[in-house]
């Protein structure tokens, strides 16, 4: 009994798969296959980004965390904030207590006021976290501070993006009509990289030398792009490193238990058929 | 139950001799895990998984409760909280990493158990309950992981719950109205990250228990075996310990190598980017898709695009997806076949390996984003996962002709049991 309407309930569903295949096979013979704009020119596969901290033994490179650090503050942090970043955070980049001092001495901090119980602006303290930041254009410029985790292709993405903004390709407007051009008008920029094609931000890396680098590094319009990935990658991550060394120390000493274990197995086992 | 030649546990030590009078627990110990459970002695690595997915609970209840500590359920704190543990809280990276991908290897180790079990019969009389305890406690599972996914409150999070919650409102009458009392409001709110969070930390306890059952139950007939063949007698079986905790042992060892390559190397490799974007309930994600384990029932859901007879599209595949996995209470009684092990069963040995490949190609659907040609790829795939349990496994029995069984356990191993030849002259 179970078994014969165990049968009937399958056929039911099968019947309504069939006919939903029907139906969607007539519309996908006449629709053919689905496409639009950005499945045809969105760019799936960022550039090649090659950082120090790529790779199970990845350490970052100070010096060039410094430089993305100079980056963003020169240059992003005009529209987007790094909010989950604490200004003590930065003795990971290499500074010293003092100089994080004056780094956090610079920001402005709208906080409470221990004595009187106000919101008052203070000058900011190593211990409070990078600032909200104040837009007033369209839009809302996303918070960096997790940027590289938060979208596919992490830092290779963030670098092709800032690097990658392109003219319409012709081919583009010729095939989709009712696809927005970007201009001055509408505030849009077009960027393979993003899914959208079109992007609200423009080009913020759009000529060489924006920052100078305290190292001598030229600050060519890459070379920003690439040390502001590698500082978004820190952000994102900050205990990358000690996740990369413990790891080696769990997974090697892992690998001797579980030698030593099939060992003891075997032993165990020797006089024994299976 | 116990073979009777299983030994008995006899304390030496006064201490345990003492105890032993008082409150049996080594006894039970030892009866349970120890030297006094008698096990096939033919297990092959296919057994392994049970003790690993005891162990994955373990690990998530340990971690989770670590984790309970430092996070904030309300909508307000929940993402920064997560993030309070990532770089402020000692360890707390790793606590959550493994935490995550504790869970992803939890579902694996259970895939591969339950999966165990289809090929090998496990659910076949007398064996029933352990099966249907193992069903619930997959059930439990699915709940709890979802529950647990929402709680960063990043956008599949936000969204998860939108579309989870969302299936009830397919049922007609009832349907909004369920949903409203799932959530606690309209739309996931705080009260839905709050009551998500007090239950993702019951449910694993829940989850222990009927764990205890399903061992419970496992020791009334003793564990079965890849012959199917029931143990006859003593030369058929070794004790648990030390023969079964060596052996499951080392392959733990394995098991946590691989775990912390995922923990270390590729911590969010089976993550979606998205969740690291605080919830936000006026911007859908572009392709919303839940974590890896659930993609082929997703795939099954998404597969119902039309309306048959009253039944509109959208209930049919909430209907199809609940019954794809209600289906397995029911196959005890819906593969008569005598035999257990699908290595004597040339038919059905067939159709578990379509259903292995179906069930992979349901899951890279379920991923991909809704349109063509994965619409018809997946609704061909459900159609034979229905096909499989519904109507394959019931039908198959009565068709197919097994091939001989060995006379017992020892005879499969050693190539001859002399109880076989006093049989065979009887």
């Amino acid at each position: 009994m179970i078994r014969i309407l165990s049968i009937l309930a399958g056929i039911f569903f099968i019947l309504g798969l069939v006919w939903s295949m029907t139906i969607d096979s007539i519309a996908f013979a006449t629709d053919g296959w689905p496409t639009s704009a950005e499945k045809e020119f969105h760019e799936e596969h960022p550039k090649a980004l090659s950082l120090s901290s790529d790779g199970p033994f990845g350490k970052f490179n100070k010096q060039q965390l410094q430089r993305g650090y100079a980056v963003y503050s020169n240059v992003c942090a005009q529209c987007h904030s790094v909010k989950h970043v604490a200004y003590r955070d930065l003795t990971a980049l290499g500074y010293s207590e003092n100089a994080i001092k004056a780094i956090a001495a610079k920001a402005t901090i709208n906080a409470k006021d221990p004595l009187s119980g106000e919101m008052k602006d203070r000058p900011g303290q190593p211990a409070d976290h990078f600032p909200p930041v104040v837009y007033g254009g369209k839009g809302i410029p996303p918070d960096l501070s997790l940027i590289t985790k938060a979208r596919h292709g992490g830092a290779p993405y963030v670098y092709s993006l800032i690097t990658g903004y392109a003219t319409v390709p012709a081919a583009l407007t010729a095939k989709y009509k009712d696809f927005t051009i970007p201009s001055e008008a509408n505030g849009l920029h077009y960027n393979p990289y993003f899914a959208n094609l079109n992007i609200a931000m423009p080009p913020p890396l759009a000529s060489d030398d924006l920052v100078t680098y305290s190292d001598g590094t030229k600050a060519t319009k890459d070379q920003m792009a690439q040390d502001v990935s590698a500082f978004l990658v820190w952000t994102a991550e900050p205990k990358l490193e000690a996740r990369h060394q413990t790891g080696f120390m769990w997974v090697g000493l892992m690998l001797f238990v579980t030698v030593l274990s099939f060992m003891a197995y075997r032993n165990i086992w020797s006089g024994t058929k299976h | 139950m116990s073979f009777p030649w299983a030994k008995q546990y006899t304390p030496s030590h006064p201490a345990m001799v003492w105890l032993d009078e008082r409150l049996p627990l080594p006894r039970l110990i030892y009866g349970a895990v120890g030297g006094g459970y008698e096990v096939p002695r033919n297990l092959n690595y296919f057994w392994n998984f049970g003790f690993m997915a005891g162990l994955c609970l373990v690990i998530q209840i340990v971690t989770g409760i670590v984790l309970a500590m430092h996070f904030a359920p309300n909508t307000g704190l929940a993402f920064d909280s997560t993030e309070h543990i990532m770089r402020d809280v000692n360890w707390g990276w790793m606590l959550r990493y493994a935490h995550s991908n504790g869970a992803a290897m939890f579902f694996a180790v259970i895939y591969l158990h339950i999966f165990r079990g289809f090929y090998y019969g496990s659910y076949k009389a007398p064996r029933e309950m352990i099966w249907l305890l193992g069903v619930v406690i997959f059930l439990l599972m699915m709940a709890t992981a979802f529950m647990g996914y929402v709680l960063p409150w990043g956008q599949m999070s936000y969204w998860a719950a939108q579309v989870i919650t969302g299936f009830f409102t397919a049922f007609p009458l009832v349907g909004d109205t369920v949903k409203e009392w799932l959530l606690g409001g309209f739309a996931p709110d705080n009260a839905t990250l709050n009551r998500f969070f007090s239950l993702h930390f019951l449910l694993p306890f829940v989850i222990l228990g009927v764990v205890i059952l399903h061992i419970w139950a496992l020791h009334i007939p003793g564990s079965s075996n890849p012959t199917g063949v029931e143990v006859k007698s003593q030369s058929d079986t070794v004790s648990f310990h030390p023969y079964y905790t060596a052996k499951d042992g080392w392959t733990v060892g394995l098991f946590m190598v691989i775990y912390g390559l995922f923990v270390f190397y590729m911590p969010n490799s089976l993550g979606h980017p998205d969740n690291y974007i605080p919830a936000n309930p006026m911007q859908t994600p572009a392709h919303i898709v839940p974590e890896w384990y659930f993609w082929p029932f997703y795939a099954i859901l998404r597969s119902f695009t039309q309306p048959l007879l009253f039944f509109p599209g959208k209930l049919m595949g909430v209907l199809a997806m609940f019954a794809a996995i209600l289906v397995w209470f029911i196959m005890p009684w819906l593969d008569r076949s005598p035999v257990r092990s699908a290595t004597y069963r040339p038919l059905y040995r067939k159709f578990f390996w379509a259903l292995v490949v179906d069930v992979l190609v349901l899951g890279y659907c379920g991923v991909s984003p809704p349109e063509q040609p994965y619409i018809l790829i997946a609704q061909l795939a459900t159609i034979y996962y229905f096909a499989h349990f519904f109507i394959i496994v019931p039908l198959v029995s009565s068709i197919e002709r097994p091939e001989p069984l060995p006379f017992s356990i020892t005879e499969s191993v050693l190539g001859h049991d002399g109880q076989a030849a006093l049989a065979a002259k009887a």
